[in-house]
This record gives C-alpha cells, sequence and structure tokens, in this order.
C-alpha cells in the first residue's frame, strides 16, 4: 500500500528542509547564497524556502522548456514563462530548488541553463520530493521527502496556496 | 491589382489557406499570414516571445531549443534587417542558418523555385523563411515542402508579412498590456503594404478598439473597406484620441510616379511632426517598421523623440521570430 500523498504536510517537510539548507551552508561555508526555483512547483517551494530562510540575494525562476531533451518528440510546452536570474551567476554558490525529483532531466535542463548565465563556484540540489528512478547521474543534495512510487504513478506539486501533492489515480 | 513591374510568373495563385498553416490540432505548422488565425494562436506567439526576450540577458545568448535543425532563409527581394534578424533569432535558437540571396543565384541561371527548394530538401533543411516579390510565394512554397519542413513567410509581395505584424502587435502589447481599449492609426501607404494587411488582421483578430487608416485616396486599395478600418483622408482627425501611430514606409520603388505629387507635399499632409502628435493622445506610441525617411514619413524628432519606440521594434523582432520560429518546428513532433 503507497501513501496517501495528499494527507502529507508539504509545509512542514519545507519548514526540515529550511534547516538542513542551513545546516548545509554552514557546513559548506557558504555565505550569501543565490537561490532559484524551477518553474512552476519548485519555484513555489523556493519562495517558501528563500523567506524562512531570510536570504538577502533576490529570488531567482528558470523555466527550462527551451532546454528540454524531448523538443522534437513533444513540442514546445506554451506555457513558457520568461527565466529571471537577478545579478550575476558568475563566481555565485546556487541553491537550486524543485518540487519532484524523479528522471532528473529537468535537472540536467535547469543545470545547463544555468551555465549559460556564467560559471557558478557551486550548485547545491534541494528537492521536496525524491520519487527514485533516475535514468541521469544525478542526486539531491537536500531532500523533504522520499517516496517509493510505482513507475506509472504520477506526483506533483499543486499550489501557490495552499501548497498539496497529489497522484493521479490509476 | 498587380504592377506591370512584378515578375512574369503567375503560378503563384492568391492565398486562401489559411488552414494550410495548422495541424489537425490547430497548432502553427507553418506562418504565413495572420489573416484567419485566432487570438489565441496570436496571444501565444507573443506570450512565447515573452519568455524568450530574456535569453539576451544570458552571457551565452543562446538555447539549445533547436539544436541540428537547419534554417534556410530564402529572399527572392532583398531585406538587410529582416533578414539579419530572421539570422539572429535562428542562431539565438541553435539553429543552423543560411542566407540565400536567390535574386543573385540560381534564379538568375533559370531554376524554377520548386526545384530550388527541392534542392535545399535534399541538403535536409528544416525549415524555409522566404521573402519574394510575389504575392503567395510562401504559400506556394509551403503547399510544396515534405512534410516535416515548415514555412515562414518573410513578406511577400503586397499580401502579407505576418511576422512584422506580429513585433508590431508585441510591441503594442508590452507598452499598452493589452488591446479592448486602443485606437490604432495606420499612416501611409496601405496600398502597397503588405505590413498595413496583416497589422490590420492582426489587430482586429486581438480585438482592438478601432483601427484607422490614414492616407491620401491613391495610396488606398480598392477593397479597403473590406478591411475592418476606418478610413480617414486627413491627419488631424484621424489623430484624434489615438493611442499608437503606426507610419509606413512610402514605397517609391513600388510607385509608378503619378501617385503622389511630391514628397514635400506628402510630408505637409500627412508626415508626422511633433506639432501633429498633439492630434493624438498625450501617451500616444509612434512605431515605425523601417526603413525611416527621415522627413517623408515623420520627423526625425518624432523618430527619436520620447513617444517612439522604433528601436524596440527591431529588438522585439528578434524573439517574435525565435517564438515563430519554435512554435512551427514543435509541430514537427515524432509520431504527433
Amino acid at each position: 500500500m503507497e501513501t496517501d500523498v495528499t494527507s502529507i504536510d508539504v509545509n512542514a517537510i519545507i519548514e526540515v528542509m529550511a534547516e538542513d539548507v542551513k545546516s548545509h551552508i554552514a557546513r559548506n561555508k557558504i555565505v550569501d547564497p543565490l537561490m532559484i526555483g524551477v518553474h512552476t512547483g519548485g519555484l513555489w517551494v523556493a519562495e517558501k524556502l528563500h523567506e524562512k530562510l531570510g536570504l538577502t540575494k533576490p529570488l531567482g525562476e528558470i523555466d527550462i522548456s527551451f532546454y528540454r531533451d524531448d523538443f522534437t518528440r513533444i513540442g514546445l510546452n506554451p506555457q513558457v514563462k520568461p527565466s529571471k536570474i537577478p545579478g550575476e551567476v558568475e563566481g555565485e554558490h546556487i541553491i537550486l530548488v524543485d518540487d519532484v525529483l524523479y528522471t532528473g532531466r529537468t535537472i540536467r535542463a535547469a543545470l545547463n541553463e544555468i551555465f549559460d548565465y556564467g560559471r557558478p563556484d557551486s550548485v547545491t540540489l534541494a528537492v521536496l520530493v525524491d520519487r527514485g528512478a533516475r535514468e541521469l547521474p544525478l542526486h539531491a543534495d537536500i531532500i523533504g521527502l522520499k517516496l517509493d512510487l510505482s513507475p506509472q504513478k504520477q506526483v506533483k506539486l499543486t499550489g501557490p496556496a495552499p501548497l498539496v501533492l497529489e497522484t493521479n489515480r490509476n | 491589382m498587380s504592377s506591370s513591374k512584378q515578375p512574369a510568373s503567375t503560378s503563384f495563385k492568391a492565398p486562401d489557406s489559411s488552414c494550410l498553416q495548422l495541424d489537425e490540432q490547430g497548432r502553427l505548422r507553418h506562418f504565413l499570414t495572420t489573416e484567419g488565425l485566432s487570438k489565441d494562436v496570436l496571444t501565444e506567439i507573443m506570450d512565447v516571445a515573452e519568455s524568450f526576450s530574456t535569453v539576451s540577458n544570458q552571457a551565452v545568448k543562446k538555447v539549445p531549443v533547436l539544436r541540428g535543425k537547419t534554417i534556410v532563409n530564402l529572399f527572392f527581394e532583398n531585406s538587410t534587417r529582416t533578414r539579419t534578424t530572421f539570422e539572429l533569432a535562428a542562431k539565438r535558437l541553435s539553429a543552423d542558418v543560411i542566407s540565400l540571396n536567390i535574386a543573385t543565384s540560381a534564379a538568375a541561371k533559370g531554376e524554377s523555385v520548386l526545384d530550388t527548394i527541392r534542392n535545399l530538401e535534399a541538403m535536409h533543411a528544416d525549415m524555409f523563411v522566404v521573402r519574394h516579390s510575389d504575392s503567395g510565394a510562401a504559400h506556394f512554397i509551403a503547399r510544396h515542402v515534405a512534410p516535416h519542413v515548415s514555412v515562414i513567410n518573410a513578406g511577400d509581395g503586397r499580401h502579407a508579412h505576418p511576422t512584422q505584424a506580429m513585433l508590431d502587435m508585441f510591441t503594442i502589447r508590452r507598452v499598452k498590456n493589452e488591446f479592448t481599449n486602443l485606437k490604432v492609426a495606420i499612416i501611409g501607404d496601405i496600398l502597397h503594404s503588405r505590413v498595413a494587411r496583416s497589422q490590420i488582421h492582426a489587430l482586429n483578430i486581438l480585438g482592438a478598439k478601432e483601427v484607422r487608416v490614414i492616407a491620401p485616396k491613391t495610396l488606398l486599395p480598392s477593397d479597403v473597406d473590406s478591411l475592418g478600418v476606418h478610413v480617414y483622408g486627413d491627419l488631424r482627425s484621424g489623430l484624434n484620441d489615438v493611442d499608437v501611430i503606426i507610419m509606413l514606409r512610402l514605397q517609391r520603388e513600388r510607385m509608378g510616379g503619378a501617385m503622389l505629387p511630391s514628397e514635400h507635399e506628402y510630408f505637409e499632409c500627412f508626415g508626422l511632426t511633433q506639432a501633429k502628435l498633439a492630434y493624438a493622445k498625450p501617451d500616444v506610441t509612434v512605431m515605425h517598421p523601417g526603413p525611416i525617411n527621415r522627413g517623408v514619413e515623420m520627423d526625425a524628432a518624432v523618430a527619436d523623440g520620447p513617444n517612439s519606440v522604433i528601436l524596440q521594434q527591431v529588438t522585439n523582432g528578434i524573439a517574435i521570430r525565435m517564438a515563430v520560429m519554435t512554435l512551427t518546428m514543435g509541430h514537427n513532433r515524432v509520431g504527433g
């Protein structure tokens, strides 16, 4: 029997993630990191983390639609939003935030996009949910929740208020 | 309608099929004209262009979305600005792009348009950006290309110049936010202007409150009443209460000679000066598709003044062309 994800308290998880990010930053002696959220669910999580951590640099947002690896198969996502990265990426410590880590392809695209803005000193990945089944050699540094889901199952974050995890029913 | 100066080939039928440019799912497959498209499609083009506009903030001003695609600019008629922005747009999408000036190449040796297309397809071209002095040329090519190839009309005769119209719509939206309260006046050589036709269709589709054309009778097409515009013969009444002014270039190269008494007189009657700008709303936006004949269509003071967005139009042209290229190429999905 799999977990009923809708009953999960997302805000409580983000609270714990904020603490984890804080100790990660301290451990790695990172000062004044630049947080970037991935549209759309990742940005909602990033907004909360950014506020809880009281980061001074404004939050960045990226939409990876132009960097996807499946354009020739599915075409362009027409809901694409502009990416906004305030200031420089060059020499920054980036905290990249997404809602669900699955195959790793979104994060691959996000890293490529970030590097087109400049060469960061480091990138830390924080995700609300790690559902496994990676197809690329990537891992998250901060994980809110690990879920073991069957491959047919999809999980997504709905929001922005309240933030609720949902799965498709099948 | 066609002037005697146009090339002899009459095989390009008057374009009718706006359905040609959409696939079964109603997505853009070619971009040939704004006429007959839905508000949703035009809005989607502008929304996607908005996302592309931030690519120029990147250190590497490129996105990989059309990597490995080959885009061929086929310019049967000269144009520097349009060809340059199409090239730049293709490069920012990471496509490989070549520009052929057909007027000085194979066509001069007698090769037909279709033979040119077949040869380029054999070189694995994925998209043709076509400019031609004959109305319907891009439609003709779109009807004959392989299924995976997209065609973008970069101006055909007096018929359409849809990417120019869309960059103008995008510029208007960025300044005024929306269309339903806007009164827009298009001034000048409506007769020869494919830009004006595409703009008028786009403005009406997007729900502009009123579209006006202001021109001397000799520079109006005979079917002007069917375009959904109000016609004014003088600048003062035509500009009254207007939010956006779109000036058109006097296409002297297409005029026989008898159409205008003189450029000086044209400027007196229809040229835009700072003084005449006062007839319109104080926050009126002034546009021109370029190249400007300063002192004929408008004063330098207006072209370079605070109401002018002429250079923004050029910048926005790159994002709009990136959007149209990506949306039409995105149609070519494997198994889709």
